[in-house]
């Protein structure tokens, strides 16, 4: 039989594909998907871009909450009882198709006034009529096309923060002024004696002057109060030299124009402050798509189903209270701990702690905030309010609100630190040798020193290649969230990896079996009987046993709720199942295992193991040279052999770990003056994970979960890991190098200026040049080293 | 040669009006996605002859019904 791949979304259709119209599909949904479109005239979809689409989730009920007055009001960004105005994250926008059939939700749908994609941001923006549809519709509809909008906490709770514009209006001021002061003063760099030309500089200079001042006064002024916080602090930052140059450059230029002694050199000045300012555009490069600062709010619902005197309401999240009664479906996330009522609960903890084989629960079972439920719905007493939650409580540890605080001491301010104090001492001993020799030189010499001596270039060579190699970085997918991150990389030397999600695939756990080798026809009987088991631990040895199921079906069928299944087929008699249940002695006590007995003989198990990520092996090796490296685990120590012999011996192994002793570890790590990076998944490490030097998230899709960190990593991309810590290294190795390149410069200019020859149009050729060879420098370097990438 | 002072005031003038028009077009949002309306400048024939071949094909169907 051919492999066809579904028309919808791509995917193998297996062996009974749903066929539709001459077209076959995966799934129903994605038939569904296919006739909702067709319907309306929107097939135009798959033309754009060949199976465009993505496999939509089922939603009974699951927007019910969206009838609420309370929650909607939160959501809507504009509401005049008319129209409204509502932004969705969809984190499933991935091509040109999908602009084109969101942007065209007015066909499916009449309320809908206009729809508006945003797609790097992948957030849909609709207007819709009030009086023709509402919200829990259009939700459902673009759900329904497998579009599923991400709503969460925070979106009830935050307030839309606007993008600070301010440095683009800042570095076009500066861009405005630098051109047009060079035209101005170009005449006069040749100092022609020409009648119109002596008749007109007044004219001249003062429009330069003019358009200085707000170059000076707002374009700059970041870089005074800057240096003036530096110098409070007792600190002499890249800013102090670059605000003295600055001041020094106006008012030696301002003296010369209204003195009547020179032109000035206003040129210079908006030049460097443009190129200054360029430089920090460049620098803060952000990944629009991809948060770093995520919460637990950022994961919980924003609402939940109360059930309350055996009616269901929808309440919001924050409204929970000890005692109450929620109805968790399948799929949904629990939001808060509680203890489980009755229901088939099969809890899928992977956001929390990385492992994805779901944990069974009894009723009477403690259930805590963060898991998922995978197995019908259930009913749940809370015993917390959300904030008292095990899981929440963890960011209310300190390291969540001082981070912003870090005082970062970056390679260029402690290389300024003894730049300024050069300079200084340069200019001293410069004007005390003009005092003596020609004291009318004294002022130009001394504030030509300043004004050459500014380290435009050296201000300038971080952040081009810190930026360029973020975005080569961004490029192969691995994400971080400022050029801060890769100076912090190039330092580390100790890396602490989380177990379970981080150096584990989550998805495809391995099942390996141990005992009497099973027939092919135990097999598949097998198979048959496990079909009829919603259970997930039932569904993934369904999906593992690769032969084909029998016709017939069980003649009894009887599931035990968090024990087993027992079944007749074939007048063969299966238990299957916990060993307690199947009476057999537990032999793996720390991990998943399904027990198989027939004909009350015991066969054997079936047991899950996890599967490292390719090339584990390889990158603990290379890593294990030059870095001391941790596996911290909030596993049991089950593994312990065989990651042993897998990971290099100095490996320090801590297992059992909860998330405050993660962040405990690492802090003691810190105090031993060890440079820490960790390198975790779930929201277990977030704690870890904001306490480290440098946070990196694996992530096996980095649109939708990952903890607050400093960078994230595609979880396909583990086994690149050693190339990324050593291109960060050879980054600074760059930045040093362009450092020697800009002293030179400033060498050469200091001759001039101590010579008392720093005419401007020597400032307007040198001041560029400087700045722009770095650039170009360094820029060159970055992409040369990361080739191999 | 007092035309010098026009020239200026045009050209001040003129560089001021791009100033603002570019502040302006920042204001707007304009340069906070500029990859979705190259994508959606496309769509519109697309919608278009798609929506005549339909209903060429609706009218044919009529037609063989009639």
């Amino acid at each position: 039989m051919s492999v066809k791949n579904c028309y919808h979304c791509g995917a193998d259709c297996g062996k009974k594909p749903v066929e539709f119209n001459d077209k076959f599909f995966c799934c129903n949904g994605c038939k569904t998907v296919y006739e909702i479109l067709n319907a309306s005239e929107l097939t135009c979809y798959y033309d754009l871009e060949s199976s465009p689409g993505s496999i939509p989730s089922d939603i009974k009920g699951k927007y019910n909450y969206l009838d609420n007055e309370e929650i909607i009001e939160k959501l809507l960004e504009f509401n005049d009882t008319e129209t409204s105005v509502v932004e969705f994250y969809i984190p499933s926008i991935h091509c040109s198709s999908c602009i084109w059939v969101l942007e065209n939700l007015n066909k499916l749908n009449e309320g809908v006034t206009i729809s508006m994609v945003n797609f790097p941001k992948k957030l849909l923006r609709i207007t819709f009529k009030n009086k023709s549809t509402n919200l829990k519709e259009l939700v459902e509809l673009i759900t329904s096309i497998g579009y599923e909008p991400y709503i969460s906490l925070e979106d009830a709770d935050s307030k839309k923060n606007k993008v600070d514009k301010t440095l683009i209006y800042q570095v076009a001021i500066a861009a405005f002024a630098f051109g047009n002061i060079m035209l101005l003063s170009f005449p006069e760099y040749f100092e022609v004696d020409e009648f119109w030309l002596e008749k007109y500089k007044h004219l001249f200079r003062l429009l330069m002057f003019v358009m200085v001042i707000p170059v000076v006064f707002y374009s700059a002024k970041d870089y005074f109060i800057s240096a003036y916080k530096g110098l409070k602090h007792k600190m002499l930052n890249i800013d102090v030299p670059i605000a003295l140059g600055i001041s020094v450059l106006f008012v030696r230029s301002t003296v010369e124009i209204f003195l009547d002694i020179g032109s000035g050199f206003f040129d210079s000045l908006s030049g460097l402050v443009f190129f200054l300012l360029l430089g920090k555009f460049f620098q803060q490069k952000t990944y629009n798509f991809l948060s770093f600062e995520r919460d637990y709010k950022s994961y919980f619902p924003i609402a939940v189903s109360l059930i309350l005197d055996d009616k269901e309401i929808n309440i919001q999240v924050k409204d929970i209270k000890k005692g109450d009664r929620l109805l968790i479906r399948n799929g949904e996330l629990i939001p808060v701990d509680g203890i489980l009522i009755n229901g088939n609960a099969a809890i899928d903890y992977s956001f929390v702690t990385g492992e994805s084989i779901p944990v069974i629960k009894n009723s009477g079972d403690k259930l805590f905030a963060g898991g998922k439920q995978t197995a019908g719905a259930i009913e749940m007493e809370v015993i917390n309010s959300i904030e008292q939650s095990y899981l929440t409580q963890l960011w209310s540890n300190d390291v969540f609100n001082k981070s912003n605080e870090k005082t970062i001491k970056n390679i260029t301010d402690s290389i300024s630190r003894f730049f300024t104090i050069a300079i200084l001492l340069i200019a001293f001993l410069g004007g005390v040798f003009w005092y003596f020799y020609n004291v009318d030189m004294l002022f130009n010499v001394v504030t030509a020193v300043l004004i050459i001596a500014c380290p435009c270039a050296l201000a300038l060579s971080a952040p081009f290649a810190f930026g360029n190699i973020l975005r080569i970085f961004g490029y192969k997918n691995f994400y971080l969230k400022n050029s801060e991150t890769i100076e912090n990389t190039s330092k580390v030397d100790t890396i602490i990896f989380d177990k379970t999600g981080t150096i584990t695939t989550s998805d495809k756990s391995q099942l390996t079996y141990y005992g009497t080798a099973l027939t092919d026809v135990e097999k598949s009987s097998l198979k048959s009987i496990l079909r009829a088991s919603n259970h997930p631990l039932s569904r993934s040895l369904y999906e593992f046993l690769d032969v084909e199921s029998l016709i017939e079906k069980p003649t009894s069928f009887n599931e035990i709720l968090g024990k087993g299944i027992e079944a007749t087929i074939n007048n063969t008699t299966f238990k299957i199942g916990a060993s307690s249940f199947v009476e057999a002695k537990s032999v793996a006590t720390n991990e998943t295992s399904i027990y198989i007995k027939i004909n009350n003989e015991f066969k054997g198990y079936y047991l899950f193991k996890n599967s490292y990520r390719e090339g584990t092996k390889e990158v603990f090796e290379k890593l294990g040279v030059n870095y001391n490296l941790v596996i911290l685990s909030g596993d049991n120590d089950g593994e312990k052999q065989y990651l042993q012999t897998l990971l290099p011996k100095n490996t320090l192994f801590k297992f059992n770990q909860k998330p405050e002793d993660k962040l405990e570890f690492i802090k003691n790590m810190q105090e031993n003056n060890k440079k820490v990076m960790m390198i975790g998944d779930g929201l277990n490490d977030a704690g870890a994970l904001a306490q480290s030097n440098v946070g990196i998230a694996i992530s096996e899709d980095v649109n939708v979960f990952s903890p607050a960190c400093d960078a994230i990593l595609d979880a396909k991309l583990f086994n690149k890991l050693p190339e990324f810590l050593e291109l960060s290294k050879k980054t600074i190795a760059i930045i040093k190098a362009s450092f020697v390149l800009s002293f030179c410069y400033n060498v050469i200019g200091l001759y001039f200026a101590l010579t008392g020859m720093l005419t401007p149009v020597v400032a307007a050729i040198l001041m560029p040049l400087s700045s722009i060879s770095i650039v170009v420098f360094v820029t060159i370097l970055t992409n040369w080293v990361s080739k191999k990438l | 040669m007092e035309v010098v002072y026009i020239t200026i005031g045009v050209s001040i003038i003129v560089a001021v009006f791009f100033f603002i028009v570019f502040i302006k077009s920042v204001k707007s949002g304009q340069y906070e996605d500029t990859y979705t309306p190259s994508v959606r400048m496309l769509f519109d024939d697309e919608l278009v002859t798609k929506k005549k071949e339909k209903l060429v094909q609706k009218e044919q169907l009529e037609n063989q019904q009639e």
